[in-house]
């Protein structure tokens, strides 16, 4: 990490811990702004959470492990979570990981190089009438055909290039 | 897509706040004795007598109380509470303002699973305009001395935390582990007052409930289980969706209903739940038959029910919060040995054990996760033999 880029994280985190309070009660709100600000939960920010906390790193690494949705091993911008709950699996979820794999170059469980993807399994989404269904980091897409994962990984990079764009700008 | 309401059921006839101005004009004890009186058990499944719950939060001597509304609907197959945060946001806050205003809370929080983050802006929107309407804040709707406010706390991915305990555990910043019980929420409950934690619906209807009447609500339903209940209906059917039906309704009706009369099994429950033959399509949906909080997959006769029991037991050995024995371990050798049977590699008398397993599970887990995980093989292995058992080896 550059030093810029750790100051970027302190500074932030310093401000998000200030809007949720300095108490345990405001870890978890702290912990998924931190990720959805900074894609993921580094051992930096783990360690800059527990000073201005109070508390030791490992309660902080125990609580963001624990939970599926803040596990610090994810790095990726654009997190793809596939429902293999059972309505969905009826409803053609194998078809959709094979299309997902193929046109990522990575298998359930990996990241992209890049750290712009990543595949993984969740359980029931809430959206058996209307499976298969999928969620691309907070977005729910429901009812995906092998076309449809076409359109939503170009969608997830069509937003690489606008940012990019900006930044030329 | 809104709920396929009962005719003149509990969803009928919705006037705004209607529930909520009646509960203001009685006392926090008469809108207790009211819930009391309509037989109203929790929607969540464990089915706990709502006007008892909050009678005990009621009675706990505190100044701080807090009410919660449990939307980490986790269970497979069930979205009920994703259609009622959706389309009925005003009647579930109304809901719980109700529940505050009975057992004496200031704060009620609505704890909402990470899944359903899409749906927060919306709810945010919601809670400004009832605080711009006095549905929130300060002498609500003009009662003096009832102050009330509600947030929305988000979970990230846990379906251990649908457990009272657990998802306490979790808002106050900790790993989602259920805690022993007792002591049970009610007296010491979110930062160690009391809390009484509700489903969605039971929320929405205790709302319906206040401006029906009990009454009202008892006409439905069984005399131990009255009411209508939301059912949440995928799998193998023409129409799936949310349902709302009269306790007492027959899986056939339901299935009648729902346009799925090929099935040749129903999950009800979801993966914590059992797993409901063709011959007992006569049984009916209650707390005192078969108890669902909503879930209802239909398996159609083409389906490998061995494939079923194996995803619901990696389910399981996923969402194990790992804290107790039986369940951590148990989770896993049942998967272990359903993979064994689909491979034709599981002797009869290692199933045999599996199922004294499945038992134990049932007796000595700590929370209702663990207790639960094996029905759905036990169902299963026992009405299926013929099916399961004796796989050709691959």
């Amino acid at each position: 990490m550059f030093s810029y880029e750790k100051e970027k994280l302190s500074e932030d985190i310093v401000s998000i811990v200030n809007k949720y309070g300095k108490n345990r009660t405001s870890l978890l709100p702290i912990l998924q702004s931190v990720q959805e600000k900074h894609h993921f939960i580094s051992e930096t920010a783990i360690q800059e959470i527990a000073d201005l906390l109070g508390i030791h790193p490992v309660e902080v690494y125990g609580v963001a492990t624990f939970y599926s949705f803040l596990n610090p091993d994810q790095k990726a911008v654009f997190k793809i979570r596939l429902c293999q709950t059972i309505s969905c699996e009826m409803q053609g979820k194998e078809k959709i990981k094979n299309v997902l794999e193929n046109e990522l170059g990575i298998k359930f469980g990996e990241t992209t190089k890049d750290n712009r993807f990543s595949l993984e399994f969740v359980n029931c989404l809430g959206m058996c009438d209307q499976g298969p269904a999928l969620l691309v980091n907070q977005k729910v897409y429901t009812k995906v055909t092998p076309e449809k994962v076409k359109e939503i990984i170009d969608e997830c990079k069509s937003q690489f290039s606008s940012h990019f764009l900006s930044k030329e700008e | 897509m809104p709920i396929v309401e009962y005719k003149n059921g509990m969803f009928s006839d919705i006037k705004p706040e209607e529930g909520l101005k009646k509960a203001l004009s009685l006392s926090r004890g008469e809108v207790i004795s009211i819930i009391t009186d309509s037989g109203l058990k929790g929607r969540g499944g464990a089915g706990f007598p709502c006007g008892t719950k909050w009678n005990l939060a009621a009675s706990a001597s505190d100044e701080e109380k807090y009410i919660i509304c449990n939307a980490d609907e986790g269970e497979p197959g069930t979205f009920k509470d994703r259609v009622l945060l959706k389309e009925y946001p005003n009647l579930l806050f109304e809901g719980l303002t109700i529940g505050g205003y009975a057992i004496g809370a200031k704060k009620g929080i609505l704890y909402l699973r990470g899944e359903y983050t899409y749906l927060l802006k919306g709810l945010l929107q919601v809670l400004e305009e009832r605080r711009k309407n006095n549905l929130l804040g300060e002498k609500i709707l003009g009662k003096d001395g009832f102050n009330f406010e509600i947030e929305i706390r988000m979970g990230s991915g846990a379906y251990i935390c649908g457990e009272e305990t657990a998802l306490i555990e979790s808002l106050e910043g900790q790993r989602g582990e259920p805690r022993n019980r007792p002591p049970f929420p009610v007296n010491t409950g979110f930062m160690g007052h009391p809390t009484s934690v509700n489903n969605c619906e039971t929320l929405v209807l205790s709302a319906r409930i206040l401006a029906k009447g009990a009454d009202y609500f008892k006409s439905f339903g069984t005399p131990k289980s009255t009411g209508t209940k939301l059912l949440s209906v995928s799998g193998d059917c023409k129409k799936p969706g949310v349902y709302e039906l009269p306790f007492g309704v027959t899986i056939k009706e339901l299935l009648k209903i729902v346009d799925g009369e090929d099935a040749k099994a129903v999950q009800i429950g979801g993966a914590s739940g059992f797993c409901i033959p063709k011959k007992d399509f006569s049984r009916k949906i209650a707390y005192e038959d078969v108890s669902t909080g909503g879930s209802v997959i239909v398996f159609g006769e083409k389906r490998d029910m061995l494939d079923v029991a194996i995803n619901f037991a990696e389910f399981f050995v996923e969402e194990s919060c790992g804290q107790c024995t039986p369940c951590r371990f148990g989770t896993v050798e049942i998967l272990k040995g359903l993979k064994n049977l689909k491979k034709g590699d599981l002797s009869l008398s290692m199933l045999k054990e599996l199922l004294s397993l499945g038992k134990t599970m049932q007796l000595a887990s700590k929370c209702g996760l663990g207790q639960s995980a094996p029905n759905a093989f036990i169902s299963i292995v026992e009405n299926f033999p013929d099916e399961v058992l004796g796989r050709e080896e691959v």
